[in-house]
């Protein structure tokens, strides 16, 4: 048998069937459902007078459009009309067709991409797709994750099955070991600064090497999310004894002696020694510093102890120009060193980085300090109920509220700004989201993306520093 | 879906490299539960002076008039010219259905994000790939005082311009097909029924706790 990649290994096992041009039938283990790329599939299926193919297949929960201030009195206290129907119609299309929905009050709510793992939802080996293209992030169990537009959600409610075809293979290696205070977001952001955008367009990438390895499964969780960013619509990282272990317990986890059985098939999922890439790309972890984005695409990124590029530099005239318009959106001259740059708010939170370890480096730095005074917000929205819960437990938000932080509710928010929690026109903000785009956190909002300690001493310092 | 036909449009020139799905549809029109009507959005931060929310009355607002889609050139525009990358970010197949609504049938740009890509065939729109060079000299061609109009023959795979050499372009068999006979792809994939239910029983076997 030849050697195979873990990517091989993923997509194998879930083909239903191949044409001779190598479009395939993919079987869907796990499709997770939000509510703002879900309505018009569910009214495709109504209308075709179909039904979901395997109902407890799906799971969902609303996200993107959930007030993230005091809400206990439920979907009546979502003040904008489009954005109350736009969740009051997903929990009636779960009521509709019996799919099981985590509601807004329900303590087990928050954003998919960190509900899923968390609940033991997603599990290696498996299939998993969402309408939302940061559903990579759950390749970071060993799983083959990507995200998919709203005609793709309706044809997995009613057929459990995707038509794909199969991607190149990359893999991209960390090399040794990071510094102390370089996460996994940093991580990304450096390996999205040297391959693009754009650089893993028509592959799918396996995350590896010894910087990788060293992460906790929720350090991987927000490598693999930020795949997308670099292009590829699924990252991964092979299965190790932290999978295992993270995966153990978890109320969607197998028990009993289906637990020993999935054990034994996970310890598979890893590539084999000799598989061969598609394409290899080389990352020495020594050399990755803290990194902070200062234009309009993630690939726009610097280590914290640089300045901000000059577009006179760039060669090619296409980028340069991208440069330019970045530079005048940003508010920012050439050359002004990033630490240099102050911000009117503070995000920490998304499906990047919202999880109790991510606000257990943000509390550390914030602890016993105060938020700057030129800093008009820090945020700090924990990515489920249930990481809100671990997080008080462990007095996290006192810290927080102590320091001049906000302590919120669940939910996607500032990351794309689909509820109340914006920028205004001209705002800067250090954010742990995963999009720096043009008014991706409100319009004219300018955004700088940074790990969640980074984001903190941000907040405490008014301005980027060296952590 | 509608049959994809061969027809001739104007051509629309957006000089821009990593043109992402906010940009082209931005989050607060993600709201609605339709499908339609996303069309007077589309590029709303761009194309309007004013910040623009669900529910307003597009054509009262101010338009930005150095952006290209306001240009009189390319009123009607049915083929959009870009740069690489276009339809990064977000999956929301939002994007497509506003560049629809809008009347875009074809795009034309070095590269696409793979879900943007995707989501164009699933509604009838034809994203065409060319060499950096042809974009290139089509720009030269679409940014001059007379717009330019070009025929998309999907059939044939070629785009023509005027008298000049078609140029030929590739496409998936299966999406060619599917465009050309305005295929449903959840019809298809249901006549594999059985196919997916030995998957299911092979699989659940294997692997009981994933049906657990």
């Amino acid at each position: 048998m030849s050697a195979k990649t873990l990517y091989d290994k993923l997509w194998e096992s879930h083909l239903v069937r191949t044409d001779e041009d190598g479009t395939a039938l993919i079987y869907i283990d796990r499709h997770l459902v939000h509510e703002v790329t879900s309505p018009q599939a569910f009214e495709g299926l109504r209308l075709a007078g179909r039904k979901p193919w395997r109902t407890e297949a799906n799971l969902a929960t609303p996200d993107h459009n959930v007030p993230t201030t005091e809400r206990s009195g439920g979907v009546s206290t979502i003040v904008d009309p489009v954005s109350r129907l736009q969740v009051e119609t997903l929990d009636q299309n779960c009521r509709d067709f019996a799919i099981t929905e985590f509601e807004m009050l329900d303590p087990r709510q928050g954003i998919v991409h960190v509900i899923g793992p968390e609940q033991g939802a997603t599990l290696p080996g498996m299939t998993v797709v969402c309408g939302d293209s940061h559903t990579s992030t759950h390749g970071a169990m060993g799983a083959l994750a990507f995200g998919i537009g709203t005609s793709e959600v309706e044809h997995v409610l009613a057929t459990q099955c995707l038509i794909q075809k199969k991607s190149k293979s990359m893999q991209v290696r960390v090399d040794g070991q990071v510094a102390p205070g370089v996460t996994a977001k940093d991580i990304v952001l450096a390996i999205i600064g040297k391959i693009g955008t754009a650089g893993g367009t028509g592959y799918a990438i396996e995350f590896a090497g010894d910087a990788i390895e060293t992460l906790s499964i929720e350090g991987r969780l927000t490598l693999c999310n930020m795949a997308i960013e670099a292009g590829a619509r699924a990252g991964f990282v092979a299965v190790d004894q932290k999978t295992i272990d993270y995966v153990k317990g978890r109320p969607y986890a197998p028990q009993g002696d289906d637990w020993d059985k999935a054990i034994a098939y996970w310890q598979t999922l890893h590539t084999d020694p000799g598989a061969e890439f598609d394409k290899v790309v080389i990352l020495d972890g020594a050399a990755i510093k803290p990194q902070v984005t200062w234009g309009t695409s993630p690939e726009m990124v610097v280590g914290v102890d640089q300045a901000v590029p000059d577009p006179a530099d760039e060669a090619d005239k296409v980028k340069a120009d991208g440069m330019r318009r970045a530079l005048e959106y940003m508010g920012l001259e050439a050359g002004t060193p990033i630490q240099d740059i102050a911000v009117d708010k503070v995000f920490i939170g998304s499906c990047t980085n919202s999880r109790i370890e991510d606000l257990r480096a943000a509390a550390e730095v914030a602890k016993g300090q105060q938020v700057a005074s030129n800093v008009k917000l820090a945020l700090i929205v924990p990515g489920s109920g249930l990481v809100k819960a671990q997080a008080e437990e462990e007095g996290l938000d006192k810290i927080f509220v102590e320091a001049g932080f906000e302590w919120r509710e669940p939910g996607c928010s500032m990351c794309l700004a689909m509820n109340a929690d914006r920028l205004e026109s001209g705002e800067r903000c250090a954010s742990t989201s995963n999009r720096n785009f043009e008014g991706r956190q409100g319009q004219g909002g300018r955004t700088h993306l940074v790990s969640p300690a980074m984001a903190a001493a941000a907040a405490i310092h008014g301005h980027f520093v060296e952590i | 879906m509608e049959k994809f036909e061969t027809f001739t449009g104007i051509v629309c020139p957006l000089d821009r490299s990593n043109v992402d799905t906010d940009a082209i549809i931005p989050k607060q029109f993600l709201k609605s539960i339709k499908r339609s009507g996303f069309g007077p959005n589309l590029f709303d931060e761009w194309r309007y002076l004013d910040h623009g929310e669900p529910g307003m009355d597009n054509s009262k607002r101010p338009l930005n008039p150095d952006f290209v889609l306001n240009d009189p050139r390319y009123q009607g525009a049915q083929v959009l010219l870009t740069r690489e990358n276009f339809g990064c970010g977000s999956s929301r197949e939002h994007a497509p259905w506003a560049l629809d609504d809008y009347g875009f049938r074809i795009i034309i740009a070095p590269s696409y994000a793979d879900i943007f890509f995707n989501n164009c065939f699933k509604n009838g729109i034809l994203p065409v790939v060319l060499d950096e060079k042809i974009v290139d000299e089509l720009f030269a061609q679409a940014t001059l005082e007379q717009a330019l109009s070009l025929t998309v023959d999907l059939q044939q795979q070629q785009l023509v311009v005027g008298d000049a050499e078609p140029i030929p372009f590739e496409v998936d068999p299966f999406r060619k097909h599917c465009l050309l006979n305005g295929l449903d792809d959840i019809g298809l994939t249901l006549q594999h029924v059985d196919l997916i239910k030995a998957y299911e029983a092979r699989r659940a076997d294997e692997a009981p706790w994933l049906f657990s």
